[in-house]
């Protein structure tokens, strides 16, 4: 079953940031304005490609999956690409967040130090072959490529801060690869296969030795991964890094937890899909994801700065999605996707609004607070209302109002809507089923965190916008606010389009819920007959 | 020489834990790099120890694979090598930075209160 040429539009998320990272680093820094349209050419190119995946999986392709086989080697014997749906839209969330993050850093932050172009755009060739690679070992590989980009990225705009952080945030990744590397060695020596359609295949048939081999293989794989998603206890450095890191590089690595967990949801689907969801595993899934919704929750209310209560919020996030697996309750992975993708978008918006919204801090000639003035045009027309709110300040306050309202689920934005199906989800597990008390313990902490990052947030924007008392608005430019307002048009627009979203959404995950016939087609992809190797071999 | 090894590498490993838990990024760096050599070595006895099998060459006629040792942890350690070699290297660059810039080798870039 031959897809034709569009099967190589799999292979162009990876080889397009690899070509035009590596091509930009010899161009000096002086021409900013070539490397930048250069990285923005390759990113639309992503955004095209990410597009037409999603249109392919979703009605081009049989079964909705594409498979790549690299130099031609089938399937369990050489590395398979594989794009489905899940995919696909981990690649179009990766490309929209990309192209906002470049704009937002076009005017500044990508000429403060070299090399900030190439480094992002091997940043993204990671996460996409994160997100595209079938085999285990290379899954390791992108991982390495994605995280050696972050810390050149951490790194970016070298300060003090930024490099203690990056002393601790790449020796804890150092860490976290070489179990990664234990993890995959175990499996690969309990199973004999790194290609994940064939492992799925092949754990039903170990017992004894093997079994418990592979189970330890499993349990510290994913430790690995659960330190990149920061579960608690393993999440420890992510606010100090992310309120460390530039807002640009911030807003990116928002996404980089969202790997951890994607590769979490995957394994989850492909291997454990036949077996009940009883383990242990799970329950430590669950329950750790239950403490970093609490833990993270608590760090909001407890931070002071608004980077560490977006690196937190990210955490909750992570919190929840990891609680959502651990419960093992597969009609949640709609809710769970539409809740990611909402709140990864929101969190990273935020991440940029930040610096914006301290750039008014400085103190200014204007007497008047921000609402004073609004008020006083309702109330108390009479009165001269001086100059009425700067557009600027009024777009910042607005934008803050949406971010907060979107990471503490509130009506009538997209996150109320992701947490509301996620509730309802986990309210009615199935016929003849009781609410576990697990999913009791996550409707309670999914509520409080809300109520948290309400209270957080509130409080970050009445001293903010309200108390502040001197506020002058600040300079920004087009390219800053164009970004941010992209990025949360994007997240309402989840919310007003969700009925199509979710319909696809459990489209992806009825895709992903059937391994079966996943893991036939990946092996099932033949091999093109070249002219040295004739059919039949 | 199942026991010999696994001992080896668990010395290795166990040091590697000790030297990261220091706090000097002297110490750091080095308990990085062993854990390194340690997972490096378990890649390439995951292919199991034999003896007498020698690497998979090719020769005339079919190769019979039970008389070779298994190929693969061999490709996936010498990756594997590379790629901590890097980020080792990478490690050791942030380190001299940081001593350069706060005067110090203390993991959190200040001396603690005495």
């Amino acid at each position: 079953m031959s897809l034709g040429w569009t099967q190589h539009l799999i292979l162009v998320p990876v080889v397009l940031p690899l070509l035009c990272g590596a091509l930009l680093i010899p161009v000096n820094e002086k021409h900013h304005q070539l490397k930048f349209m250069a990285n923005l050419v390759s990113v639309l190119g992503m955004l095209g490609t990410a597009v037409a995946l999603v249109w392919l999986t979703d009605e081009g392709w049989p079964e909705g999956i594409g498979v790549y086989l690299m130099a031609n080697w089938a399937a369990p014997f050489g590395i398979a690409f594989v794009a489905d749906r899940l995919s696909a839209l981990m690649l179009l969330l990766t490309a929209l967040l990309a192209g906002a993050v470049l704009c937002y850093s076009m005017r500044s932050w990508s000429r403060i130090g070299v090399h900030f172009h190439s480094l992002f755009q091997f940043l993204l060739m990671g996460l996409n072959g994160a997100f595209l690679t079938h085999d285990l070992f290379n899954l390791f590989v992108f991982f390495e490529v994605l995280l050696a980009a972050s810390y050149g990225l951490l790194l970016h705009g070298y300060n003090r801060a930024r490099l203690r952080a990056s002393l601790h945030y790449v020796a804890v990744n150092l860490a976290a690869s070489l179990l990664f590397l234990i993890g995959v060695a175990l499996i690969y020596a309990a199973t004999g296969t790194l290609n994940m359609a064939d492992l799925a295949g092949r754990l039903n048939h170990i017992s004894g030795d093997g079994l418990i081999l592979a189970q330890i293989g499993m349990t510290v794989l994913a430790l690995a991964f659960l330190a990149k998603s920061a579960m608690w206890p393993l999440g420890f450095w992510l606010p100090a890094t992310y309120a460390a890191a530039s807002p640009p590089v911030a807003a990116m690595f928002v996404l980089l937890t969202k790997v951890g967990i994607y590769i979490v949801l995957r394994l989850w689907l492909l291997i454990f899909a036949n077996e009940p969801p009883s383990g242990a595993g799970f329950d430590a899934l669950l329950w750790g994801g239950l403490a970093t919704i609490a833990f993270a929750a608590i760090g909001m209310l407890a931070s002071e700065t608004p980077a560490r209560q977006a690196a937190y919020s990210a955490m909750v996030s992570s919190g929840i999605l990891l609680a959502i697996v651990g419960s093992g309750q597969s009609s949640l992975v709609p809710a769970a996707l539409f809740y990611m993708l909402g709140s990864t978008l929101a969190i990273a918006a935020f991440m940029l609004l930040i610096e914006l919204v301290e750039r008014m801090k400085s103190p200014g000639a204007a007497m008047l607070a921000l609402t004073m003035e609004a008020f006083a045009i309702d109330e108390r027309p009479e009165q001269p209302v001086g100059e009425g709110v700067p557009a600027a300040i009024a777009f910042l306050a607005l934008a803050f109002a949406a971010c907060a309202l979107i990471i503490a689920g509130l009506p009538p934005l997209n996150g109320f809507v992701a947490k509301f199906s996620i509730l309802h989800g986990l309210l009615h597990p199935g016929p003849g089923k009781a609410v576990s008390l697990g999913a009791m313990a996550l409707i309670t902490l999914i509520l409080v965190s809300g109520l948290a990052a309400i209270i957080a947030l509130l409080r970050f924007g009445v001293r903010t916008f309200w108390a502040a008392g001197i506020l002058k608005p600040p300079p920004l430019h087009v390219t800053e606010i164009a970004p941010i307002g992209l990025l949360l048009l994007l997240s309402v627009g989840f919310a007003v389009q969700a009925g199509p979203v979710f319909e696809y959404l459990h489209r992806t995950s009825d895709g992903l819920q059937r391994p079966a016939r996943y893991i036939e087609r990946v092996q099932g992809q033949p091999v093109v007959p070249g002219p040295l190797a004739p059919g039949g071999r | 020489m199942e026991m010999v090894i696994a001992l080896a590498i668990g010395v290795l490993f166990g040091s590697g834990i000790w030297l990261i838990l220091r706090p000097r990024t002297f110490q750091v760096i080095m308990g990085i790099m062993l854990m390194s050599y340690a997972v490096n070595l378990f890649i390439f006895i995951m292919g199991r120890l034999w003896i007498n099998r020698p690497p998979l060459t090719l020769g005339p006629g079919a190769p019979d694979p039970a008389a070779f040792a298994d190929p693969l942890p061999q490709a996936l350690v010498l990756t594997a090598i590379v790629i901590g070699f890097a980020t080792t290297a990478l490690y050791l660059v942030l380190m001299i930075g940081a001593r350069g810039i706060t005067g110090t080798d203390h993991v959190d870039g200040e001396e603690p209160e005495q």
